[in-house]
């Protein structure tokens, strides 16, 4: 049985999938226990190899028993970092099901919830499969499942908006993926193997590594999976679909989508081409980290300026995906340590942020950043856990996000790369603008009240909640969020501070996985004290 | 005898009041247990201070380690109890009773709204303070430090209106802007010069590097400017646009717990982080000195334009807690010794001030020196307390001021500095001049018409209610108690200079 | 090796294949409908798929099955194996690349299927597939539509 869980982790979702088509057409009550129970599953299979590796080292799993080097085998490894990634998709998966329990739009069921039940286990049977497959070209097929699995979220919405999102997000989503596939079409022709492991034994011989072939190909695969990642300026199709998806779509697109593109980018640098090449024969470090610098502050200042919620937290991906390109091309240990750390922190508070944000737009009356008065007293919970993925974003302790910027920022400073230290300490800068604006605005309430001790005496001098909730009187329904929505929620932001305080142990899942790689291992040996 | 005792005390010290903040929520209907909540939690908080008490009178230190190795790379979550910490610990948690009590008189007598949010970042701030305070590293030092600024601004912005909001604004601009502009990149950069090491401990933390002097000096400023709760020019503006919180906000955060968390901060770089030794040898902290002297001098000057007491308590505020960063960039033992006295001894002194401010508005609703001809018939008590108050700001016996400034006085003579002894006592002087005209006004002018007051209800034409003139009392008391009896704050800081 | 080498060989393929994917590209980017745009992608993909036949190319190579009653091609070029058993890869095309581009354009049709069934929902929604109308509609601002 034990040996069977990198299947198993996709299998269960994938038979969800289609036992919802079969069994419960049109019936979202029988459909979400299906989505429940097979995410579950995924969740068991993924906590139990995760231990499994940590225990006794990476883990190889042929399909079918199809063992290389026949060709045909499609080989499933998992090693310390993608175990940690694997967990994170199918908590994330799980938690955003239980979000949108009434279906995509979080409404009153519809017949489009169990249509939208099957797109989305898929999307979660892509997502697990580019994280967990070690094999190039199946890295294609199943990012093409998880990508129009998310165009069909997309367009599940209500919004008109969100429909022409998915159209943009198809065509720039497909050039993405061709560019992926044609380099993976050039790494064929040199190394005439598809096997990540045997394309990077091929790689470590001098007259492949010197061929300009492997450097297209690693061309071409980077701009596909920097188009797939959204990193500036291949950012063109992300806000909008994020922005108009319907709640339940944005809950696990945002978190994971880019996240697990950026680890097909490292995964890519890290097992296909090794650290070695890339880093010495490539030699493009220095660029890419100007590029990362440029798109976080770009991502930054044009969050600035938006007045949409979620459109402005669509913006802080793009910044924030700019800190996991820049970490992982220091060429350096912690800055490795700290990208792939970050997927993992930026996973959990953007599942946190975008959570929240969902309930703020149904409840509060739209996604405008000026809407949102006196939240904090009319849902306190849902308030209290968005505080917490924005303290993560500015990078307060103890959250998640602060631990990453701390070894992004080591791996910065040891490396050199002014610039990207400067960066991302502007960018915590400008977070903390763009919450303290919310936070301000969630605070206050929209009509200030003009002195404090004019208001009248209520019991032990406390305003009754409907005087309050008049402040914000714009909303669309005033009935209170649902335990659903709440509790996911709640999760998230607790994911978010457990991420943080244990820090500790899952950094060292990271470098005891990256250990003896070269450039991106640690120099030292790893230190207990 | 260990001189290291592995405890959770300050764990729990620390934790008293974060855990009585779920509770005080609970209770929010029920405003007389959730007020006696908030004194359990002081009462137990202060107890669990007081325990460490004579451990670190002993010379030994309390640490505990909570969890091990964040990043497994010796940046573990560490608390460690030493002179100093046990120092302002005491000075915070004593004085979070007190000003509890006069909160109580205060919000209750003004009808003030949300006083259950209040209460609950109340706790929420001390419990950040005491952790600042038995910080074992820099890394938890920071995230205190930060816990602080967030916690309080809720407090700052209470009223809710306008001004509340600019004011909020710029607090939180000034105090997280340069934590993260400018402590935090300090704090990685020492970290990684280090190897990883960021624990406080008898030596600083650099002083086995091969830093230089420039790149000292950049470390130095970033740390003194990013801890900019300290109020040092050109970082002090939020200061007085956080005088719009309510009094008791004022006075326990910006008299001592925010502002002293600052000074804190700012000493513990300079013996825990660079250590005296490394920073007489590298020769900057010079600088530094002069800033603080500036910041002396214009503070005391702009302190004398202001006409609102509150906002000229703040820039009081700003001159004193540069004396304290003066006195410990002299880098001589008395001086330091005597910076580490003066957080205690301005606490006491100045929370007493903002206390007198605060009765004043209940009872009056005044809010400006001017209008404060002949209130000392009417508010015989506040008024008395109010000059003793003054009278340990300004450094004049009988009261505990006068001992940390002689210290720090003595400090700049033993240091050859004779330009920043004058500082010092220029400074004095000054602090006369802008604090004695308000008692004059006082005592000795005739009342000015009372009709156009606008007295919290409930108060009666004499002094505030007794929830607010029994507190401000207290600490008048003790601020001259302080001059008698000063033994166990010159103990406390004698262990952190002890050895220089 | 000697397989790869013959690979590195320029040829005219190259060139067929780059030239259809930038006027795939260019319809896909530059053409103003949204109809326009997906047959521009089609194009894309196709390019994407004739480079990987054609690197899969090999002249007079056999299909890739095993022959055991096919005497003639096994006798005439390989006359010190065993004809029954040995399988000489020269001999062969390769067909892996023949094999994966199956796959590719399954994934072909299904992302065009699914783009056409969008473009019949924006079609609804704005009664235009002219993308610079669909964004004036946006602008103004209408019933169900957020601006």
């Amino acid at each position: 049985m034990s040996e069977q869980l990198p299947a198993i982790l996709l299998v269960a979702p994938l038979f969800g999938a289609l036992l919802i088509g079969v069994a419960s057409p049109g019936d979202p009550r029988r459909a979400f226990p299906i989505v429940l129970l097979s995410l579950s599953i995924s969740l068991a299979a993924t906590v139990a190899l995760l231990t499994k590796v940590v225990s006794s080292g990476p883990v190889d799993y042929f399909l079918g028993g199809w063992a290389e080097p026949l060709g045909i085998g499609i080989q499933l490894r998992v090693d310390g970092i993608n175990a940690l990634i694997l967990v994170f998709i199918a908590l994330i998966g799980l938690l955003t099901a239980i979000f949108s329990y009434r279906g995509p739009d979080d409404g009153e069921p519809t017949d489009k919830a169990p249509l939208f039940y099957i797109l989305y286990l898929l999307l979660c049977v892509g997502l697990l499969g580019i994280t967990i497959t070690g094999d190039a070209f199946n890295v294609f097929v199943l990012v093409e499942i998880a990508s129009l699995t998310s165009y069909g979220l997309v367009a599940m919405g209500s919004s008109p908006r969100g429909t022409l999102a998915a159209f943009n997000y198809i065509i720039m989503g497909t050039i993405g993926a061709s560019f992926y596939l044609l380099g993976v079409g050039y790494l064929y022709m040199r190394t005439g193997a598809l096997n990540m492991a045997q394309i990077h034994s091929l790689i470590a011989l001098p007259e492949v590594a010197a061929s300009q072939t492997i450097l297209v190909a690693f061309l071409l695969i980077l701009v596909g999976v920097w188009i797939k990642m959204a990193f500036f300026p291949l950012y063109g199709w992300l806000p909008n679909a994020y922005t108009y998806c319907p709640s339940g779509a944005s809950g696990i697109l945002a978190p994971l989508v880019t996240k697990v593109s950026v680890y097909v980018m490292i995964r890519v640098m890290l097992s296909v081409f090794g650290a070695g090449w890339v880093f010495q024969s490539a030699g493009w470090s220095q660029t890419v980290v100007w590029l990362a610098v440029i798109a976080i502050l770009a991502g930054s200042f044009i969050a600035l300026a938006q007045v949409e919620l979620k459109k402005m937290l669509s913006y802080l991906i793009v910044a924030e995906v700019g800190y996991m390109v820049g970490g992982a091309w220091l060429a350096n240990h912690w800055g490795m340590v700290g990208a792939i750390y970050h997927i993992l922190a930026d996973a959990a508070m953007t599942l946190c942020l975008f959570l929240a944000a969902n309930i703020f737009v149904k409840h509060a009356g739209g996604g405008r950043i000026d809407r949102l008065e006196g939240l904090f007293r009319r849902m306190p919970v849902v308030a209290g856990a968005f505080v917490v993925g924005a303290l993560s974003m500015i990078g307060v302790p103890p959250t998640g996000g602060f631990f990453s910027k701390w070894y992004l920022i080591r791996g910065g400073i040891e490396a050199g790369q002014w610039p990207f230290v400067a960066a991302l300490i502007l960018s915590s800068l400008v977070n903390a603008v763009l919450f303290f604006r919310i936070f301000e605005v969630a605070h206050f309430g929209r009509k200030p009240a003009d002195g404090h001790h004019h208001h009248p005496p209520h019991a032990d001098g406390e305003p009754s909640p409907e005087q309050q909730g008049t402040i914000g009187e714009t909303t669309g329904s005033d009935r209170k969020p649902r335990l659903t929505a709440v509790a996911p929620l709640v999760a998230a932001a607790a994911l978010v501070l457990l991420v943080g305080i244990f820090s500790g142990p899952i950094v060292e899942i990271i470098r005891g996985a990256l250990q003896g790689m070269p450039h991106v291992g640690a120099a030292a040996p790893l230190i207990g004290r | 005898m260990p001189t290291v005792i592995h405890s959770s005390l300050p764990l729990w010290a620390c934790l008293a009041s974060l855990l009585a903040a779920p509770v005080i929520v609970l209770f929010g209907r029920e405003p007389t247990l959730r007020e006696a909540t908030t004194f359990a939690a002081g009462l137990l908080k202060f107890g669990l201070v007081l325990a460490m008490l004579p451990w670190v009178l002993d010379g030994r230190t309390v640490e505990y380690t909570l969890i091990e190795g964040i990043g497994g790379i010796h940046a573990p979550i560490r608390f460690r109890v030493d002179g100093l910490g046990m120092l302002f610990a005491l000075v915070a948690s004593s004085l979070w009773i007190v000003t509890s009590l006069y909160a109580v008189g205060y919000m209750r007598g003004l009808h003030e709204h949300s006083q259950t949010r209040f209460f609950a970042f109340f706790a929420i701030s001390l419990s950040a303070t005491l952790g600042v305070a038995f910080a074992g590293n820099l890394l938890t030092l920071y995230l205190f430090y930060e816990m602080l600024s967030l916690s309080t601004w809720p407090l700052v912005t209470h009223h809710q209106d306008k001004e509340a909001r600019s004011g909020g604004r710029t607090y939180l601009a000034y105090l997280v802007g340069t934590s993260i502009g400018f402590a935090l990149p300090a704090l990685i950069y020492t970290w990684v010069k280090t190897g990883g090491e960021i624990s406080f401990g008898p030596e600083g933390i650099l002083a086995s590097t091969d830093i230089g002097p420039a790149q000292g000096m950049i470390l130095l400023l970033a740390f003194v400017f990013g801890f900019s709760k300290a109020g040092l020019m050109p970082f002090h503006s939020w200061l007085p646009a956080a005088m719009v919180a309510p009094t008791p906000v004022s006075a326990l955060l910006h008299a001592v717990a925010v502002v002293k968390v600052g000074v804190f901060c700012v000493i513990r770089v300079f013996t825990g982080v660079f250590g005296v030794d490394l920073l007489s040898r590298l020769g900057v902290a010079t600088v530094i000195s002069w800033i603080a002297g500036f910041t002396v001098l214009a503070s005391s000057l702009i302190a004398m334009s202001q006409d609102n007491l509150k906002r000229r308590l703040a820039f009081s505020t700003i001159g004193q807690l540069a004396y304290i960063v003066l006195g410990v960039s002299l880098l001589s033992g008395h001086a330091v010794q005597g910076s580490m006295m003066h957080i205690a001894m301005h606490a006491f002194g100045k929370i007493t001030l903002f206390f007198c401010a605060g009765a004043i508005f209940v009872a009056t609703g005044r809010k400006y020196v001017s209008q404060l001809d002949g209130l000392g018939r009417r508010m015989p008590v506040t008024m008395a307390a109010f000059a003793i108050g003054a009278l340990s700001v300004t450094g004049l016996p009988p009261t505990g001021g006068l001992l940390s400034k002689f210290y720090l006085v003595w400090g700049a003579a033993e240091a050859h500095q004779p330009a920043l002894l004058a500082v010092y006592l220029i400074s004095s002087v000054l602090n006369g001049v802008y604090f004695f005209p308000i008692i004059h006004r006082a005592f000795f002018r005739p009342p000015i018409d009372a009709g156009e007051d606008t007295p919290g209800t409930g108060c009666c034409a004499g002094e505030a209610p007794l929830a607010c003139v029994v507190p401000l009392s207290i600490t008048a008391v003790a601020s001259v108690l302080l001059f008698f009896f000063p033994g166990l704050l010159y103990d406390l800081s004698a262990l952190m200079t002890g050895g220089k | 090796m000697d397989l790869l080498n013959q690979y590195l060989i320029p040829h005219f393929n190259y060139w067929a294949y780059v030239i259809l994917m930038m006027i795939g590209m260019h319809a896909m980017i530059v053409k103003n409908n949204l109809i326009k745009k997906l047959i521009g992608m089609s194009i894309f993909q196709t390019a994407i798929i004739l480079f990987y036949v054609s690197i899969g190319v090999k002249e007079g190579a056999d299909i890739p099955v095993l022959h055991h009653h096919a005497p003639e091609v096994a006798e005439s070029h390989t006359p010190a194996a065993d004809p029954h058993h040995a399988v000489d890869p020269d001999h062969y095309a390769n067909p892996l690349p023949h094999v994966l581009m199956l796959t590719a354009i399954v994934v072909g049709v299904s992302t065009l299927g699914m783009a056409l069934a969008i473009s019949q929902s924006i079609y609804k929604d704005f009664d235009t597939l002219e993308e610079n109308e669909i964004l004036a509609k946006i602008k103004q601002g209408g019933p169900g539509i957020d601006v």
